[in-house]
């Protein structure tokens, strides 16, 4: 008989494991991914792969030479938060500026608060707001959907849908209304906008997709998109109805994206089904204040962020249900 | 079909081994070790002396006190010495220790297999007789089952709840002696009953056992107060306060026994150890254990006396597989890992179960990554990942506060971490230093 290994309880496990988790999201994704392929080509194969390289080679490289621990890319956070990036990304972005995002992202994000599973804010996000603010040309330079047809660098652009409906929202320019895209248009994704965001039912088909594998809960989006819905037929502005606004609200920007995929990351979303249903409502709110009377014309990145740091309040405040406890 | 409220979840029954698997007697050894803690509460002492001649059934050690359990001789023959021994948990215990001769018992046990019906007796003597025979609770805990029957002052029991849940995976024997033995353990619930002085009993049952399940209905359909509820399947629903909660809807507030919400719970061996104390007069010195593995050559249900050593039964069960690389008393979930066979059966030993080696090892853990999957997974609505950290910076008083002391060390935490993080043994570690500040507390305020 061999030696016999004890350990305690329990002596069995689930199977689920870090990378397990990683891998479905990175698969949730791909139907997204496929759809900004063929939407913007060229652009949208370049900007990922640069994105996705360059966040596991600074993982690598900040854990092994200068934090001095053993790099743990095998667990492929990286490359989910590489291709997260890439998501929030225009297609025709410079490679140079993909490259700092992705520094930004896991050096700043990720890696300066020890790594996987201690960082405050959704490293991708990190990574994507500071490129906004010091690129904000280039960050705001949407490509056209042109699929293979256009080149890399020199792709048509254009206004995206969101930023037309700013000048609806804020303005009271109802002329534009005509101007907005065809509903199939925006659900299916042929749209100028960040590379991974457009393509509202792949987005929805991999976010239903983790639901079922048990990946993420409910909670998150769910909230998100019933918030901003409430929201958009509250605010309605003159001369669109309000279903047509609640529909282009939910359809454009990153709303689908952020809710089914960057809110629900795991570490910087709250324990709690109530948390995670406050932390929804919040993002919900505060995305669609900064669409209505912000500056920018989209502000999921910012709500999630903005969110991100009052998780661990919801995680103080809003425990769960305890066995036996009295209805008080 | 109904289940308890929070958490809980679905580990791979692996059942199929020993399932159906009829019980078997195991061989009489010829020398047997009787530990003399075999429950909960204080050592039984020893009534007999060395060289004493016994025969089964002779009462060897009387309860050492109001929690505790007299412990009866399950052979016949000399005892050689009194004296200290090793568990099966690795606990170092007084013992007595005999060279068994034949197989002689006491005249006033009924060893027939005719089945005993009728019982005309008072709750007290009900009670008298299942604290004589040192029954205790045989799905795990090991409390004295006597104590369970006698409410506190103030307190009424309502409902007996019949625990023929067995969630643990791999283990079959509770399952197989409701298949066999339905109508000794339906005896053994109007017993109680009348022991309690209640007019209700309900059967949990989960609906992987589902010819147990209509066994079961067939004999309560025919017993005035008994019904069965079928349950779903989820780990850990043969928990007490979780079966509680399964099978009428009340929760155990934190702190409390079950008698706090009117119920009595009792596993279905121990309440066919009570029909053979009562009805057959024949003390709890057997039962029926699971012995079962992937690799194992006869996985199956043995009926074995306390006493004898764990590597006899496994030698019956086809010997020791050759890729073992872990043992465990007991099921994968709570049972514990035992570092060699040779140790003798006892009233706790509810299950062998022999894994591979390449499913003994854990995973090295990884970092948090604070997907919440232990709170949602815990069914006592508490925060593993937490209580694990401030065991970790031993921030004793922050546990106490998160309610360590509600945990039922269940795995559940640690069976769902994607990250592999040691969570209950940070909690365990916990507990017992809040236990023991608690306690210290409680003696100083009577001073």
């Amino acid at each position: 008989m061999n030696k016999l290994i004890v350990a305690p309880a329990p002596h069995v496990h689930s199977g689920d494991s870090v990378r397990r988790n990683m891998l479905l999201v990175i698969v949730a994704l791909l139907p997204a991914y496929i759809m900004s392929v063929v939407t913007f080509g060229w652009g949208a194969l370049i900007t990922a792969c640069i994105s996705i390289a360059a966040c596991v080679l600074f993982e690598w490289l900040i854990a092994k030479y200068i934090l001095k621990t053993k790099p743990t890319i095998g667990d492929c956070s990286a490359i989910l938060t590489g291709l997260l990036l890439a998501f929030n990304l225009p297609s025709n972005l410079p490679w140079w500026i993909v490259v700092i995002g992705a520094l930004v992202a896991i050096a700043v994000g990720k890696m300066s608060f020890g790594g996987l599973g201690q960082n405050p804010f959704n490293p991708a996000l990190v990574g994507r707001v500071f490129l906004l603010i010091s690129f904000p040309v280039q960050m705001t330079t949407w490509p056209l959907p042109q699929g293979f047809n256009g080149s890399y660098v020199d792709a048509a652009t254009g206004a995206t849908p969101l930023a037309a409906m700013k000048q609806i929202v804020k303005n009271g320019n109802t002329d534009l209304v005509s101007q907005l895209p065809d509903l199939w248009d925006l659900f299916i994704g042929w749209m100028g906008g960040s590379l991974g965001e457009v393509c509202a039912l792949a987005l929805l088909v991999g976010g239903v997709f983790l639901i079922c594998m048990r990946v993420i809960t409910w909670h998150i989006p769910v909230s998100i998109l019933a918030t901003m819905a409430l929201f958009a037929c509250i605010g309605c502005p003159e001369g669109i109805s309000a279903g047509q606004y609640v529909a282009y609200s939910l359809l454009t920007g990153g709303a689908m994206l952020g809710a089914f995929f960057m809110a629900t990351d795991y570490v910087t979303s709250p324990m709690t089904g109530w948390g995670k249903i406050i932390f929804g409502i919040g993002i919900g709110l505060i995305v669609m204040v900064i669409r209505t009377w912000g500056a920018y014309p989209e502000g999921m990145s910012f709500a999630i962020l903005i969110m991100n740091a009052v998780t661990p309040l919801l995680n103080m405040y809003i425990r769960p249900k305890r066995f036996g406890e009295k209805k008080k | 079909m109904k289940t308890f409220h929070i958490g809980g979840v679905h580990p791979h029954d692996n059942k199929i081994y020993s399932a159906h698997q009829p019980i078997t007697e195991c061989p009489l050894p010829e020398k047997a070790i009787i530990p003399l803690v075999q429950h909960i509460g204080a050592p039984a002492q020893p009534v007999v002396e060395k060289g004493q001649k016994v025969k089964v059934g002779e009462l060897l050690a009387k309860a050492g006190g109001f929690v505790s359990a007299n412990i009866h001789s399950p052979f016949s023959g000399t005892i050689t010495k009194i004296d200290s021994t090793i568990d099966a948990w690795g606990m170092r215990m007084p013992a007595i220790f005999m060279d068994v001769e034949g197989n002689e018992w006491l005249e006033t046990i009924d060893r027939t297999p005719d089945v005993v019906r009728e019982f005309n007796l008072e709750p007290k003597e009900i009670i008298d007789r299942i604290a004589e025979a040192g029954i205790v609770g045989l799905g795990g805990a090991c409390f004295p089952t006597q104590v369970k029957l006698m409410p506190p002052p103030g307190k009424k029991a309502e409902v007996l709840i019949v625990n023929g849940v067995e969630c643990e995976p791999y283990l079959t024997c509770d399952h197989q002696l409701m298949l066999e033995h339905g109508e000794e353990i339906m005896i053994g619930i109007q017993l109680l009953m009348r022991a309690l002085n209640i007019q209700k009993a309900v059967i949990g049952i989960e609906k992987n056992k589902p010819d147990a399940i209509a066994r079961m209905q067939e004999l309560a359909s025919k017993t005035l107060g008994v019904e069965v509820c079928p349950l779903k399947l989820k780990y850990p629903q043969g928990g007490e306060k979780q079966l509680i909660d399964a099978c009428i809807g009340r929760q155990v507030p934190s702190g409390a026994l079950p008698i706090e919400v009117g119920a009595v719970v009792d596993n279905v061996a121990t309440i066919y150890a009570v029909y053979e104390a009562v009805q057959k007069h024949k003390p709890l010195i057997s039962r029926v254990m699971t012995v079962t593995g992937k690799s194992l050559k006869k996985p199956g249900n043995y009926l074995v006396r306390f006493g004898t050593p764990l590597s006899q039964v496994v030698e019956l069960a086809g010997g020791v597989p050759e890729d073992t690389g872990k043992i465990i008393g007991g099921g994968p979930m709570m049972g514990r890992a035992m570092n060699n066979i040779d140790m003798p059966a006892n009233k706790r030993t509810s299950g062998l179960l022999f894994l591979p080696e390449s499913e003994s090892r854990r995973t090295e853990p990884e970092n948090c990554i604070r997907c919440g999957k232990c709170v949602s997974a815990c069914p006592m609505g508490l925060e593993p990942y937490l209580l694990a950290k401030q065991a970790e910076l031993q921030m004793w008083d922050e546990m106490e506060h998160h309610n360590v002391m509600d945990c039922i060390d269940c795995g559940c935490c640690l069976f769902t971490c994607p990250s592999h993080r040691p969570l209950l043994d940070y909690i365990r570690m916990g507990k017992a230093q809040v236990g023991g500040i608690i306690r210290a507390r409680q003696a100083a305020q009577k001073k």
